[in-house]
Parts: structure tokens; C-alpha cells; sequence
């Protein structure tokens, strides 16, 4: 092989890569953010007394757990402004679909994380007279969040990962930068390499938290 | 005003067609001690979580003080509909204490916050009150020197007693105990027993579903053997342990004795 490697290109590229990493890190977690307040939001509808809150709660969970997610980005960013009327930029497209996505992951973390508290949590609380949502925020959701950290890390690091399909839409991001260093400077091998380890600095931290995350709760037990 | 604190009135309970009790009346004047025998299935534990509500009744009342929990608003036929509210079911709560056979601790909390959560979420009292308070309850179950421990980190017996804490410090009148050193190691039962029966002492209304029979017999004013939905029989220890009138209970009292008298 005399392949004739260049990483200067790679030194002279970094501010443009620079730039994406901001986008992608942006994306992350404002997606993460949005994605655990409306997983919150899904599973109390999913657990709340109201049938119909029940059945639109299941409903979108499953909706957007079993459609590719770079379905969702596309639907919302050529599909959904025909419903509106109104064009999305393509952030704020990658942002609903990714968002809405992370929020149905959500919602199945918070829910069985909730109902893996023993009944008895329930009982011993109300035998002293709380209210229910005194024991929802007081005895119920500090043990889910315990519980769940594992998984939450988790969805962060598939968060982190799933932002990359936004490029498509062409969302300034890590990836499209990538792509579009390559086709300028013909130059693929070097620069999509240097774009995978890019992306192995942003999520390797998320996975090691999230092991860490795994270990103190064994301890914990 | 009459001189019972509870008063039980023509009590049932169904779970969907299966009735578990069939008219149940009761009244208890303040500083009885109550033991509840029965076999397993006869609906012992039932009966107390209606007492505090864990359990909704299907028809009866219950009166609290002379005061009847819940609002009637309506009757189709025997059957009245009645109203409770959350805000109704906590000042019942509040006033009806329960220690459960599982304990039922808050994992994520030491056993000083375990004690303090109900003082402070919901009687209102200020931190430094409400850990007054605790302090004073957990030296009373001998636990004082376990007051930043975790649940997790003690025994089975040491847990119990920290519930007993939590519940006595929320000054209920009325104490339920379902089973309380049923799922303790043998060695571990005494230490609870002694820690109920210093609180019998202090002349707590108890209500104490129970297999130990030699402590029921030790620690009860009176006794109610239930069986099939019903108080059976019911009478001071003395009578029930020693010269129960129905055939039913004296086999049954026969049959535990081997184990526990
Ligand atoms: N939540 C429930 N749902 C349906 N059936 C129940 C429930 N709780 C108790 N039962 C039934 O009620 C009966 C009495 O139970 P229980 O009061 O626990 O008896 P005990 O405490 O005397 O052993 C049992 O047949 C049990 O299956
Ligand atoms: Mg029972």
C-alpha cells in the first residue's frame, strides 16, 4: 500500500471541526434535556387514572420507539411543515425529531423504573398519612432516579450518537462537516477517520459515566 | 360523647366476587390492647388495612372519636355510596399508625430521616423539631446509636424498630401492627416484642395481628379469633387461650400451640 497519508489537512481542518463539535454537543443535550422532561410527562400520562391520557401516552411511545429515527428527522423536517405550513429550519427539525424520539426511550426508563418500587414504598408512606404526590416527589422519584442513572447515562450516549443523522438536514454539525471537509479536499480516509474519533471523544466520557454510574449503585445494594 | 375511639360498624370487604369479610363490628375504648388470631386466608390483614383505609370498604362504617369517616352521599338500596377524600384518608392516617410485616423503610434515607419524613412532609414541623422528636422516639426502640445508619446496613429486628419509631413519632392514637416479627430470624422476634410490648405499657391503643401466640396471650386485653370473614369468638386471653367456647378455636389455638405457646 503507498497510500500517501495527509494529516495536515487534519490540523487545518480543526476550527471547522470545532465548529460542528459545538452543533453536536448543542444538539445532544438540548435533545437530552427536552427528551427526559417529555419521557416524564409521557409516563405519568401512561400511569395517570384517565384512560384516553393512558392510550395517547402507550400510543406515542410505541409511534416513535419502532420508527427508524432518521425517519423521524426527515418526516419532521420535509413532511411536518406541509401539516403547519411553515418552513423549520433544519435544527429546530432535527431537534422535534430527535427530541420526541429520546423522550419515548424516556418515558419506558421512567416507567418501569417506577413501578419497579415495591408496592410497599407506596404503603409505608401513605401509613403515615403523605399525600400521593408527597410520596411521588418525596419516596418514589429520588429511587428511580438512583434506579435509572444506568439507564439514563445509557440513552445519553444513543442521543449523542443518533444527532449525526441530523447532517442529513444539513445541520451544521460534526458530521456534515465531516462530509463536506472530505468532498472539498478529496481526502475521505484522513478526515472521516479523524471525524469517528471526534465522536469517540464526545461519547466515550457518556459511557464511562455511565459504567461508573453502574458500579456505585451495585455498591449501593 | 361515647367512651370507644374506634368503632366498626357492619364492616365487608370484597375483592371483585370474592368476599373476604362478612360483617364485622367492633368497638375499641382507648388503651385496649387488641390481639387478632386467625388462620392464614382468614383476612387479618384485610381487616386492619381497613381500618386504615389502605383498603377501601365495600359497606360499614368506621368512626373515629365518635366522628364517622367518609361522606354518605347517597344509597341504592342497603348499599351507601361513600366519599373519601385524599385529604380525609391522611388525617385518618395520621391518627391510625401501621407497621408492616415487610417494614416498609424508605431505602434511600438513614434511619433519622426515615423517622423525621412524616414529622416534617406531614405534620409541618420544623427540622429542628421534627429531629428532636426522632431522636427521642429511636432512643426509645434502642436505636439511638443508629440514627445515620441506612436501612440496608441493619438487621431485620433494628429495622422493625425504626418503623415502630416512624410510626410512634407521628403520635397516632391508635397503633396496627400486621405480623410484625413474621418475617424475622427467630433469634431477632424478641427484640420487637419487647419494644410493643413497652409500648402496651404506656397504654397505647394496639391493634396486632400476631402467630405468637404466647405473646398474645401475655400482651392482649382482649382477643378475636377470625375466621371466615368474622369475629368467631372473642373474649380476654384468658378466656380464648384457656377456655374458648367454640370448637373451631380450640382447634385452631391447639394446632398453633404446638408451635408457638
Ligand atoms: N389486594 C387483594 N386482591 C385480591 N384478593 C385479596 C387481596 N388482598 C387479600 N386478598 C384475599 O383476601 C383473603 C384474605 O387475605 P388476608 O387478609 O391477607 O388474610 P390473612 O392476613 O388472614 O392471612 C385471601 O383469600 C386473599 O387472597
Ligand atoms: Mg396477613
Amino acid at each position: 500500500m503507498n497510500y500517501q497519508w495527509d494529516f495536515g489537512i487534519i490540523w487545518s481542518s480543526m476550527p471547522v471541526f470545532g465548529r460542528g463539535i459545538v452543533v453536536t454537543i448543542e444538539l445532544t443535550l438540548i435533545c437530552l434535556v427536552l427528551g427526559l422532561i417529555l419521557g416524564m410527562l409521557l409516563s405519568l400520562a401512561q400511569m395517570s387514572r384517565v384512560r384516553a391520557l393512558q392510550v395517547a401516552g402507550r400510543s406515542f411511545v410505541e409511534f416513535f420507539r419502532n420508527i427508524p429515527a432518521l425517519i423521524q428527522l426527515i418526516w419532521f423536517f420535509y413532511a411536518f411543515p406541509i401539516l403547519i405550513g411553515a418552513q423549520l429550519s433544519p435544527f429546530t427539525a432535527a431537534v422535534l425529531g430527535i427530541t420526541l424520539n429520546t423522550g419515548a426511550y424516556c418515558a419506558e426508563i421512567y416507567r418501569s423504573g417506577i413501578q419497579s418500587i415495591a408496592r410497599g414504598q407506596w404503603e409505608g408512606a401513605r401509613a403515615i398519612g403523605m399525600s400521593d404526590k408527597a410520596i411521588f416527589r418525596r419516596i418514589i422519584l429520588p429511587q428511580v432516579f438512583d434506579r435509572m442513572l444506568p439507564a439514563f447515562t445509557n440513552r445519553a450516549v444513543e442521543v449523542a450518537k443518533i444527532t449525526s443523522l441530523a447532517s442529513v438536514l444539513s445541520v451544521h454539525d460534526l458530521m456534515y462537516q465531516g462530509r463536506l471537509l472530505s468532498a472539498t479536499y478529496y481526502r475521505p480516509l484522513e478526515i472521516l477517520t479523524a471525524v469517528g474519533i471526534l465522536y469517540l471523544c464526545i461519547i466515550y466520557p457518556l459511557s464511562f459515566a455511565s459504567m461508573m454510574a453502574e458500579r456505585h449503585l451495585a455498591r449501593k445494594r | 360523647m361515647k367512651n370507644h375511639i374506634l368503632k366498626v360498624e357492619g364492616l365487608t370487604k370484597s375483592f371483585g366476587t370474592n368476599q373476604v369479610l362478612k360483617g364485622i363490628d367492633l368497638d375499641i375504648a382507648p388503651g385496649e390492647r387488641i390481639a387478632i388470631i386467625g388462620g392464614s386466608g382468614s383476612g387479618k390483614s384485610t381487616f386492619l388495612r381497613c381500618l386504615n383505609f389502605m383498603e377501601t370498604l365495600t359497606t360499614g362504617a368506621i368512626y373515629l372519636d365518635g366522628t364517622r369517616i367518609g361522606r354518605v352521599v347517597g344509597k341504592d338500596g342497603d348499599k351507601e355510596s361513600v366519599v373519601y377524600s385524599p385529604r380525609t384518608l391522611c388525617d385518618v392516617r395520621k391518627r391510625v399508625g401501621m407497621v408492616f410485616q415487610q417494614f416498609n423503610l424508605f431505602p434511600h434515607m438513614s434511619v433519622l430521616q426515615n423517622v423525621m419524613e412524616g414529622l416534617v412532609t406531614v405534620l409541618g414541623k420544623s427540622k429542628g423539631e421534627a429531629r428532636q422528636i426522632a431522636e427521642a422516639e429511636l432512643t426509645k426502640v434502642a436505636l439511638h446509636e443508629k440514627l445515620d445508619a441506612f436501612p440496608s446496613q441493619l438487621s431485620g429486628g433494628q429495622q422493625q424498630r425504626v418503623a415502630i419509631a416512624r410510626a410512634i413519632a407521628m403520635s397516632p392514637e391508635i397503633l396496627l401492627f400486621d405480623e410484625p416479627t413474621s418475617s424475622l430470624d427467630p433469634e431477632l422476634v424478641g427484640e420487637v416484642l419487647r419494644t410493643i410490648n413497652t409500648l402496651g405499657e404506656e397504654g397505647r391503643t394496639m391493634l396486632l395481628v400476631t402467630h405468637e401466640l404466647g405473646f398474645a396471650y401475655r400482651f392482649a386485653t382482649r382477643v378475636l379469633f377470625l375466621y371466615d370473614g368474622k369475629i368467631h369468638e372473642q373474649g380476654t386471653a384468658e378466656e380464648i387461650f384457656k377456655n374458648p367456647q367454640s370448637e373451631r378455636t380450640r382447634a385452631f389455638i391447639a394446632r398453633s400451640s404446638e408451635f408457638s405457646l
